[in-house]
C-alpha cells in the first residue's frame, strides 16, 4: 500500500473513531452527577451491616469478595510468572559486583541517600502495617498496605545494601509467605462453607460498634491476608528483577 | 487491584468552585505530564517523567474523592513502576556494553 492510500485508510478510521467517541459523550451523565443506583445504596447501607467505616474495603471484601479472590490471584500468578521466566537456566551464573566494578567508577552511594533511605524504612514499614490492618475503618487495605510494605524493603537496598534486601527476603521463603496468605483467602470462603453460609459469606462476629479496629468480621482478616500476599508478592518480582541485573548468560547475552 | 467508583455530589464538594477549579487544573497536569512522558526519547529521564505522572495522577484521584486509588497509585505508578524499569533498564544496558 503506498504511503498516500494508507493516509486515507488512517483519516477514515480515525474520523469514525472520532464520530463514535463524541457520540459517546453525549450520552455521559453530567460532571458530578452520579446516575447509578448501586453507590448510593452502598453507602447507605454498608455500615449498618457490615461495621466497617471503610465503605471501599466493604465493598472489596465482601459485596464482591469474589471478584478480589480474582483479582489476587491475577497478581500471585504474576509474581509465579515472572518467578518463572527470571529463574537461573543451565547457561546461567551470577558475576560478582566486584569483579564488575573494578575497572570502572561506580559512585558509592551517598550518606544523604543512605542516611534518608534508611530514617524513612521504619515509618514506611508502620505506615504499611497500618494501612493494611485498617482497611475497615478508613480508605486503605490489604493492597495499598502490602504494596507499601514492600517499598520499605525497596528503601533497603536503595540505601546500598542488596546483601540486607536478600537477607530479608530469602526467596523460598518469601515464595511460602505469598502463597500461604493467597491460600488463606480461599480458606476463609471455604470455612464459611463449613459453617453452612455461602461462600465467603461474613461469617465471624461482626464486633461492638463500626468503625472499630477490632470489627467488620472477615474483612478486616482477608485485607490482612491480601497484605500479607501483595507485599510478598511485589517483594518477590522486585528481588528476582534486582537479581536479574547481576545474572548474565554464557555467551554474552 | 480495587475498582472504585467515586460518587461526586455537589452538596459533599464545599466550596464547590473552588474544588472544580482544583480538579481543572488537575487534570490539565495530568495531561501535560502525559505529555511529556510520551515525548521524551531518553529511556531513563521517560522513567523518571513517568514516576512524576505517577504522582500527579495519584493527586487527581484524590482531587476526584478516591483516596483508595490514590494510595494504589502513589505506591504502584510512582515507585514500583518505574523501579522495574529502571532495573530493567540496568539489565538492557548491561548486555550493550
Amino acid at each position: 500500500m503506498k504511503p498516500r492510500q494508507r493516509r486515507w485508510v488512517f483519516l477514515a478510521a480515525a474520523g469514525g473513531f472520532l464520530a463514535f467517541y463524541l457520540w459517546g459523550l453525549i450520552g455521559l451523565p453530567g460532571f458530578g452527577h452520579y446516575p447509578g443506583p448501586y453507590g448510593d445504596i452502598v453507602n447507605a447501607i454498608a455500615v449498618a451491616q457490615t461495621h466497617a467505616t471503610g465503605v471501599v474495603s466493604a465493598v472489596n471484601f465482601e459485596y464482591r469478595g469474589f471478584d478480589t479472590l480474582g483479582e489476587e490471584f491475577i497478581l500471585f500468578i504474576a509474581a509465579t510468572g515472572v518467578a518463572t521466566v527470571l529463574r537461573h537456566l543451565r547457561d546461567e551464573h551470577d558475576i560478582r559486583v566486584v569483579d564488575e566494578a573494578r575497572d570502572r567508577q561506580v559512585p558509592a552511594t551517598s550518606d544523604a541517600i543512605r542516611m534518608v533511605t534508611l530514617a524513612f524504612t521504619g515509618p514506611t514499614l508502620v505506615v504499611g502495617w497500618y494501612l493494611a490492618s485498617h482497611a475497615q475503618t478508613s480508605p486503605s487495605g490489604g493492597f495499598q498496605g502490602g504494596v507499601v510494605l514492600a517499598t520499605a524493603f525497596t528503601l533497603i537496598y536503595l540505601a546500598g545494601q542488596f546483601i540486607a534486601f536478600k537477607r530479608l527476603s530469602p526467596i523460598h521463603f518469601i515464595d511460602s509467605v505469598e502463597a500461604v496468605a493467597a491460600g488463606s483467602f480461599a480458606v476463609v470462603g471455604v470455612a464459611a462453607l463449613g459453617l453452612g453460609a455461602a461462600y465467603l459469606a461474613n461469617v465471624l462476629p461482626l464486633g461492638s460498634s463500626p468503625g472499630a479496629v477490632n470489627s467488620s468480621g472477615t474483612i478486616a482478616l482477608i485485607s490482612f491476608f491480601v497484605g500479607v500476599e501483595v507485599s510478598a508478592a511485589f517483594v518477590l518480582i522486585i528481588g528476582e528483577l534486582l537479581e536479574q541485573t547481576l545474572v548474565i548468560r554464557e555467551g554474552g547475552r | 487491584m480495587p475498582v472504585v467508583h467515586t460518587v461526586i455530589t455537589p452538596s459533599t464538594v464545599r466550596p464547590f468552585w473552588l474544588m472544580e477549579a482544583f480538579q481543572v487544573t488537575i487534570l490539565g497536569l495530568v495531561a501535560a505530564g502525559a505529555t511529556a512522558v510520551v515525548l521524551t526519547r531518553n529511556p531513563t529521564r521517560q522513567v523518571i517523567f513517568l514516576s512524576i505522572y505517577g504522582v500527579l495522577l495519584a493527586i487527581l484521584f484524590m482531587a476526584f474523592q478516591a483516596p483508595d486509588v490514590t494510595l494504589s497509585e502513589l505506591t504502584v505508578g510512582a515507585v514500583i513502576l518505574p523501579l522495574m524499569l529502571l532495573l530493567a533498564l540496568a539489565k538492557v544496558r548491561r548486555q550493550e556494553e
